[in-house]
């Protein structure tokens, strides 16, 4: 198989980079190799979901909310039932546990998300009902036959606006429309020296804000699955899922059935991209098959897929930056608001992601954040190849260009002599190991044809680094702000699943809801060492006046792993 | 309403089988023929997921009734291997991981064949005009390019 192309290798091996962290005799990286899974794709014959076949199928459809938020009075279902082909028309009484937060699998968040809305609509194309027909169109017909009366409410669909005083809860779990993490703060914290202190004594201080949209994962495929009765009271059920025990844990949940009782057959997937994770049409499906007794599909059309398909979210990114007259950049301010939509999904765990990448990859001797995982009347965010990253990255690069541009220096430059060196410490307290950021860059550089100052193109990630840049700040800033109280402080969730759930509808609280009254109070933080914040390290010397790295440091390579070098 | 009986050829062999009101070729295909190769993206046109040709001209299944292939030939993605020999094309894209999810490729293959059929000698141009109406979400389409152009240049394993 190495005569496939005529173009030559596809990968190149740099042998100057980091040669000691890797074999030579690599038995398929490097070389031009068949998918397991191709001879499928190429004859048509992969075995997606909607590829098994079933003798009396029956289609699902929901009805949707037109309204971008608004109180259910009433749904009625009588006309939809006396369409052609109705089977059986489902609201959320039909679901036995008609609430869910998909981290709650890991014990993480409130359950806030009904399958089938009853009570209220936090976006525009929540499902309140679900057609369940002989045909398609059928389905389609009597979905738009489910008559609901509406009571619209205000709604909010930008993050700043939806933390303002007054602005309309978008769930009344989370009046303030703020996530609350660890069951303390309404934000998730980095804190690390004291960027204050530090921006009293920079050169240039800098700011941006950054906008990124929703992204559409848009896979060519849509999501959906087909349930359908099995022998000994089970149910198969073939999905799209991108997670099948994800998908298969939810479904047990929501149907309050052992998942033993589930047969889930799935992995092979049109197109994902993190779209595929949200495990929506598995128990309605297996549901709808519950109380027909026969094969039931439930698919998102095109149309569905663009709109209520959970996007890659939103997110707002605020940066404030203290620089040094030479580039070295000495505090990194951020303040983040991240468009959760409608319902938490995989937001909340996005911003954890996202505040253990900062500040990037780049050695800052003071850090702060406070990221906000925010609910607005929009799509609910999810998954989307890398998020919780991508987004805030997009943010610190077009940071970086401008930094480059205050200081008149060379935009890659500038990020050879801000990156991460081997030994250097992390924002998040840990030592930077395997840096590759300068050799990356370096490359680019020589791609582009950009020449580098001879400095720049002698640095390399395995000197420079560690010394004073591996010290801890001696002081750290810290503060109460958006402190919460009422949440538990160490699980969201109770192991009791559905009981747990605070009560939809209940009166808009000006308190969260207690979701677990803890017998003692909160801890609280422990009191900070005392130290003079004039102590707060100011780096300005550039990374290459510091002594080498320390030599014979263990490193670790996914190859070989621990090995002195 | 009654259901129409629909007789053509697909994939070389006489087929016959009965299409319900309105049913478009793409579920007429799948659900009642069986030929599950043409896929569903977007039910309207956009995607190409659904790309079979009928008497050499390439279609959207989608966009068809199934009546209308009434004494017609039909060609979809299952029929491009003869046998357990599949098509160059087949291979170029096994070879260029010209196919990441699958999902996109039974379209794919036909407007390349398709194209191949009408102009044996492609430029990367002509290549890329074929497939245009076949969208892609995994690779980018350079590999497709690439495997298509193997095939076109003589470069690929038969």
């Amino acid at each position: 198989m190495n005569d496939m192309t005529s173009e030559g290798p596809m990968v190149e091996f740099r042998k100057d980079l980091f040669a000691d962290e890797r074999d030579d005799n690599l038995n398929e990286v490097g070389k031009p190799t068949r998918r397991q899974d191709i001879l499928g794709h190429v004859t048509g014959r992969s075995p997606f979901f909607d590829d098994h076949l079933f003798n009396g199928l029956l289609h699902m459809r929901c009805a949707r909310s037109p309204h971008h938020h608004a109180r259910i009075r009433r749904i009625d279902t009588s006309a939809a039932e006396k369409m052609p082909g109705v089977v059986r028309v489902l609201t959320g009484r039909d679901v036995p546990v008609n609430l869910n937060t998909l981290l709650s699998l890991l014990d993480f968040g409130l359950d806030d998300e009904p399958l089938l809305s009853e009570t209220k609509v936090a976006y525009i194309g929540e499902p309140v009902a679900a057609v369940i027909a002989e045909t398609e169109a059928q389905a389609r017909a009597a979905a738009s036959a489910v008559h609901v009366e509406w009571e619209v409410l205000p709604h909010v669909l930008d993050v700043e606006e939806a933390i303002k005083p007054g602005a309309p809860a978008v769930l009344d779990i989370y009046p303030n429309n703020k996530f609350v993490y660890h069951g303390k703060y309404d934000h998730q914290k980095l804190r690390y020296g004291d960027v204050d202190a530090a921006f009293r004594g920079v050169d240039h201080v800098v700011e941006g804000r950054y906008q990124m949209s929703p992204i559409e994962q848009a896979p060519i495929e849509t999501c959906g699955a087909i349930a359908a009765p099995e022998q000994n009271d089970r149910y198969v059920c073939y999905t799209s899922t991108q997670a099948l025990f994800f998908s298969l844990g939810t479904a047990a949940k929501m149907l309050k059935i052992p998942s033993s009782r589930l047969h889930f057959i799935g992995g092979t997937v049109g197109g994902g991209f993190g779209g595929k994770v949200d495990s929506i049409h598995e128990p309605l499906a297996i549901l709808g098959t519950m109380l027909t007794g026969r094969p039931v599909k439930y698919a998102w059309d095109r149309a569905e897929e663009m709109q209520v398909g959970a996007p890659r979210g939103a997110e707002r990114w605020y940066i404030t930056d203290g620089v040094m007259a030479n580039g070295r950049i000495v505090a990194r301010k951020f303040i983040g608001y991240f468009d959760a939509g409608a319902y938490t999904r995989l937001s909340s765990y996005a911003i954890i992601k996202g505040v253990g990448h900062l500040p990037g990859p780049y050695t800052i001797p003071n850090v702060y954040a406070d990221v906000f995982c925010v609910y607005t009347n929009r799509t609910p965010a999810t998954a989307m190849r890398g998020f919780g990253i991508t987004g805030v990255d997009f943010a610190i690069e077009a940071h970086m260009d401008k930094i480059a541009e205050t200081v008149g220096m060379n935009p890659i430059e500038l990020r050879i002599l801000n990156a991460y060196r081997d030994g250097d410490m992390k924002a998040h307290r840990r030592e930077a190991k395997n840096c590759a950021l300068i050799e990356c860059a370096q490359v680019v550089a020589e791609k582009a044809g950009v020449t580098l100052s001879p400095e720049f193109k002698a640095a390399t990630s395995m000197t420079g680094g560690g010394g004073a840049r591996a010290a801890l700040p001696a002081f750290t800033a810290t503060d109460e702000d958006g402190r919460v109280e009422g949440f538990a402080a160490t699980s969201y969730a109770k192991k009791s699943g559905a009981s747990s759930a605070p009560v939809p509808g209940a009166a808009p609280a000006s308190r969260p809801a207690r979701v677990q009254a803890s017998a003692q109070s909160p801890a609280r933080p422990a009191a900070q060492p005392a130290s003079p914040p004039s102590a707060a390290p100011v780096h300005t010397a550039d990374p290459a006046d510091k002594k080498p790295a320390r030599s014979g440091a263990m490193r670790f390579s996914s190859l070989s792993g621990f090995r002195r070098r | 309403m009654a259901k129409t009986p629909v007789t053509f050829t697909l994939n070389g062999s006489a087929k016959a089988a009965f299409a319900n009101p309105g049913q478009n070729l793409l579920d007429f295909l799948r659900r009642e023929v069986g030929d599950l190769a043409p896929k569903y993206g977007c039910g309207q046109g956009t995607c190409g997921a659904c790309t079979v040709t009928i008497d050499g001209e390439t279609m959207l299944s989608c966009l068809v009734l199934a009546q209308a292939v009434e004494g017609q030939d039909v060609r979809t993605a299952s029929g491009l291997a003869t046998g357990a020999t599949l098509d160059p094309l087949q291979v170029a894209f096994m070879d260029h991981f010209a196919a990441q999810c699958g999902y996109c490729t039974p379209g794919m293959l036909v407007s390349a064949r398709a194209l191949l059929d009408r102009n044996p000698r492609p430029g990367r141009e002509d290549v890329i005009e074929a497939i245009s109406g076949n969208l892609c979400r995994c690779t980018g389409y350079e590999p497709i390019i690439a495997a298509i152009l193997a095939v076109a240049n003589g470069k690929a394993r038969a």
